[in-house]
């Protein structure tokens, strides 16, 4: 797999496709797994930690009819490769930053990854672009199958798939969707929407920068408990909230158009302003520019750049993927130079068409 | 103000919904991507988890009972219940059988329930519990060479591909 060639395209979370992709960015689930007969990663001598290893390795490889996974040894790899890969979010943060053999098998697409040694044996993930949780469930769900028949996992009875951390126990299953809600943050509704996720069990994260907004006002909804549900209503649980919610985020959307056109329309100008000749720019305020631009396109404010593109921009803007992209590694200071270089470049090639030198 | 993991100017100030109340973090830029891009489970156990183990050793135990406690090992991987409530997370699958009596209220107060009811391998009674013994033998057999006790070694070694070649129910 060749990372460089990567990082030139979006991946599959910021594909931008599938249904109310508008809103809704990708749709992922994650297995966690342990081989019966190994102690848990933290009890892993050396030896133990490449065992597990060796025998995953073969089998994640070959989880799909379609033809052999990648496998990158993540302990080889270079920082800035690893930091890639979080980027894309094929691996974890604590993946890429623990010690020791581990690794993971991607599918070229890049919808499926398995992670080696993370925080339990087997972490195994599964992600489409937009709402498609039945899809991703169903998918998962015959891979986990086909190993299951390989390897023997930890499993009780009473408890189900033991995990290292109590907090996965049972189907060790975490379901999560990527909403973009920025309509909602505007509108200062976005907190209620919280609350009452909560309530129901339900976990929601975002970045928070100066002020309130969230990172890019991408926010992820998951499931908090993991025993005592089955998979498909843990499934449910969270994909039959996801409707309401982009009904709500519309709601908004419609409300700010009638309501105050001119300050959005403002607003989201003034955005892709910034975004267009900035010399030197952020990866935080990047992130809020494209998420206004982002509601702007998909209100029709803005017509010359489409989402795909603003999707791209999303990723590769990020520390490593830049980096990657440039060809050197950078220190932040040049990074925000490089990013508003980058921005400038495709942002204003859309309507110009002669790849704008400025 | 200073970012919470290093000396530099915290510009981000996150605030963390998950569980009971918000809580905030101020963070420089490094470190704030650090957190955004850890895996969101990760974040939402440790908080969890951590907050349910405070709260359960801070009712009804003496300190005496707590030091009792902390001593037990797991007679599998060596484990102590202290090490696991230090670090969160668990030695090997028997460690739910080990300390049972204490991740039972633990399990309880994460999840709600003590049963499992979603996907059940085609093959697992049986097969799990005698694959988790490998741990053990491993491990008796690792000390057996360190402390030269090669005859011990030796049978452990037999005994270990014993298992590993039985069948599985
Ligand atoms: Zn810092
Ligand atoms: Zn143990």
């Amino acid at each position: 797999m060749n990372l460089t060639e990567l990082a030139r395209s979006s991946g599959e979370w910021l594909r931008g496709s599938g249904p109310e992709s508008d809103i809704v960015i990708s749709s992922r689930i994650r297995l966690a797994r342990n081989l019966a007969e190994f102690p848990f990663i933290s009890r892993c001598t050396p030896a133990d930690r490449g065992e597990v290893e060796k025998r995953l390795r073969n089998h994640v490889i070959h989880v799909q009819a379609g033809g052999e996974l990648d496998y990158l040894n993540v302990n080889d790899l270079k920082g800035i490769d690893r930091q890639f890969l979080v980027e894309r979010q094929l691996i974890s943060r604590e993946h890429a930053e623990s010690e020791g053999a581990r690794g993971v098998a991607i599918a070229e697409n890049e919808q499926v990854s398995l992670m080696v040694n993370e925080e339990d044996h087997l972490r195994i993930q599964v992600m489409h672009s937009g709402l498609d949780l039945t899809g991703v469930w169903q998918q998962i769900n015959e891979i986990e199958t086909i190993l299951c028949d390989q390897v023997v996992f930890a499993f009780h009875p009473k408890l189900g798939f033991l995990t290292a951390c109590p907090t996965n126990v049972g189907t060790g299953m975490r379901v999560s969707v990527m909403l973009h809600l920025p309509a909602l943050v505007i509108t200062r509704q976005i907190d209620k929407v919280f609350r009452s996720l909560q309530k129901i069990g339900l976990a929601v994260r975002g970045l928070y920068g100066e002020g309130s907004q969230a990172m890019g006002d991408f926010y992820q909804i998951s499931n908090q408990i993991t025993l005592g549900k089955s998979e498909e209503t843990l499934v449910s649980q969270v994909g039959d909230i996801v409707p309401q919610i982009i009904e709500y985020e519309r709601k908004a959307r419609d409300v700010l158009v009638k309501e105050s056109h001119e300050t959005l329309h403002d607003r989201v100008s003034r955005a892709y302003g910034i975004l267009r000749t900035a010399q030197t720019i952020s990866s935080e305020e990047t992130m809020h520019l494209l998420s206004s631009v982002r509601m702007g396109v998909n209100l029709g404010l803005i017509s010359d750049v489409a989402i795909p593109t603003l999707n791209e921009l999303f990723i590769h803007t990020q520390p490593a993927h830049l980096q990657k992209l440039r060809g050197t590694e950078l220190d932040t200071a040049d990074r925000n130079i490089e990013r508003a270089r980058y921005l400038r470049r495709h942002l204003n090639k859309q309507d110009s068409g002669n790849g704008g030198k400025n | 103000m200073k970012c919470q993991q290093c000396d530099k100017l915290a510009t981000f100030h996150i605030t963390e919904l998950t569980g009971g109340k918000p809580q905030e973090l101020h963070l420089c830029e490094d470190h704030a991507r650090q957190y955004l891009t850890r895996s969101d489970d990760e974040t939402a156990a440790a908080t969890t988890l951590a907050g349910v183990l405070a709260h359960q050793m801070a009712v009804g135990q003496t300190a005496e009972e707590l030091a009792r406690l902390d001593q037990r090992v797991c007679p599998v991987c060596g484990i102590t219940f202290y090490e696991f409530r230090n670090q969160g997370r668990l030695g090997c699958p028997h460690d739910y059988l080990a300390f049972s009596a204490e991740l039972e209220p633990l399990i309880i107060n994460i999840h709600g329930e003590t049963e499992h009811s979603g996907k059940r391998p085609a093959r697992y009674a049986g097969g799990t519990d005698s694959r988790t013994q490998l741990i053990r033998l491993r491990r008796e057999m690792k000390a057996a060479v360190s402390e030269e006790r090669y005859e011990q070694a030796k049978e452990l070694k037999d005994k270990i591909k014993m298992v590993e070649a039985a069948p599985l129910e």
